[in-house]
């Protein structure tokens, strides 16, 4: 439970770490709050040769307005999100679902673009990314490039961020559509069993599911209820292909699908 | 750019409960095991090395805070305080220390140094908290003696007598 032996970086210019990633590509590993790297490093489910800390960059720890797009810096811990006073109006959705991330003691150092790097499938942030339709930016010595949430996250644990790319900041648009979020796990702030979120688009609702399958999955629907709606839950909740683990079975899940995904739809299309 | 090499000792200066302190670290130490082993101060529990059961959570830089998931490395320069800085003086309790005592919200004091350091931040910046928001605090916790019930009343008598101080100190 210890980590197994790394160099570590303090970086002081965002380019001495595109370099060190350059040359090292996935012998190494940007560290910002760490609260998901740290406990891998400490089972030693990561071990990189060398560690960048980025958390001095001070140009990555701003949250940024520009129109609509809000743009979050890989060095905006989670508490300063949750304590920027426009989150609610901004991005409600985001102010809803960010008290289930993790706990105080964890969103303190925690950063939103670490979260989102780590790709937990369980993980609130990544699913209110693909539910917002938000994006990944991200950059490499040589170019930037901006990669929506639904082509970034490729699986459990796994983007297809490159290893010499670092996450620069993610970006969401600010819309006034209304959202909900809800979530079932055996603690507040545990890895959740089951998490959705749900936002209204112009035909109707997109329901975004976090926690049974092996990445955040999204399915917009239409305006309907009754036993039209059910039946499509349960199609989604199928489709999800649920595993039975430790935490809950597969059936359970499928039934926290369809009826957390109920609710929300129906608070959502009120 | 600064690097530390793996395998080698490298200096770390920060401030422990107020005093200049310094330390040598490998780049992969915990702050835990750097309170416990290099600094000598064994206040600080480890539980589960993976930042679930919160028992060695202590006040980086004035926010509460995973020692196991934090390097030594990584705290060049901050301001920590553990539990050891809790008591005004030798023999002496704190005021939620005293509260832990008068409501036996300890049994076999594993948790209780995380507890109180999460505890303590959160006391300082809301000495008005209900029960509702000392229970989402202690939701990072795991304590397997008490059922959390004479933790949550001793820190909520703690924050009354805490605001109370607050108050006649606004008044004088």
């Amino acid at each position: 439970m210890k980590p197994a032996a790394f160099d570590y970086l303090r970086a002081e210019h965002l380019d001495e770490a595109l370099e060190v990633l350059r040359e090292d590509g996935s012998d190494a590993r940007i560290i910002a709050g760490g609260q998901s790297l740290m406990a891998m490093l400490n089972m030693r489910l990561a071990k990189p040769r060398t560690l960048i800390d980025i958390m001095r960059l001070q140009d990555l720890a701003r949250i940024e307005r520009k129109g609509s797009t809000i743009t979050i810096g890989a060095g905006v811990r989670q508490a300063a999100l949750l304590a920027w006073p426009d989150l609610a109006a901004s991005l409600p959705l985001v102010a809803l679902a960010l008290p289930w991330t993790g706990h105080v003691q964890t969103r303190s150092r925690g950063t939103v673009c670490g979260s989102i790097a780590h790709a937990d499938p369980s993980a609130e942030l990544p699913l209110v990314l693909q539910a917002l339709g938000g994006e990944v930016h991200l950059r490499n010595a040589k170019k930037r490039r901006r990669v929506a949430a639904k082509d970034f996250f490729a699986g459990m644990m796994a983007t297809t961020r490159a290893d010499d790319e670092l996450i620069e900041a993610v970006s969401l648009s600010v819309t006034g559509k209304r959202c909900a979020f809800r979530e079932v796990a055996r603690r507040h702030g545990d890895f959740a069993i089951v998490a959705c979120a749900a936002v209204a688009t112009d035909s109707g609702v997109r329901l975004a599911v976090g926690g049974v399958a092996d990445m955040p999955a999204t399915r917009d629907l239409p305006r309907i209820a009754g036993s039209a709606l059910d039946d499509a839950l349960n199609a989604f909740a199928y489709e999800l292909d649920a595993r039975d683990d430790v935490h809950a079975t597969a059936r359970y899940r499928r039934d926290l699908v369809r009826m957390i995904g109920r609710d929300l739809v129906r608070e959502v299309l009120q | 750019m600064t690097r530390l090499q793996a395998g080698r000792r490298h200096d770390v200066r920060f401030t422990l409960n107020g005093k200049a302190c310094a330390g040598e670290a490998e780049p992969r130490l915990l702050l835990t095991d750097f309170l416990r082993h290099k600094v000598g101060m064994t206040g600080t529990h480890v539980g589960c090395e993976h930042g679930v059961c919160g028992a060695c959570t202590v006040d980086i830089d004035g926010q509460p805070a995973r020692a196991c998931l934090t390097l030594a490395v990584q705290i060049d320069g901050c301001e920590i305080r553990t539990v050891e800085g809790l008591a005004p003086g030798p023999g002496r309790l704190g005021v939620l220390q005293a509260a832990f005592k008068r409501n036996h919200a300890l049994q076999c004091g594993f948790c209780t140094a995380g507890i109180l350091m999460s505890l303590d931040t959160f006391l300082r910046a809301h000495p008005q908290a209900d029960e509702e928001s000392i229970r989402d605090l202690l939701s990072g916790h795991l304590c397997r003696c008490t059922g959390y019930a004479p933790i949550v009343r001793a820190a909520l008598e703690a924050a009354a007598e805490l605001s109370d101080q607050n108050r006649e100190k606004t008044d004088a």
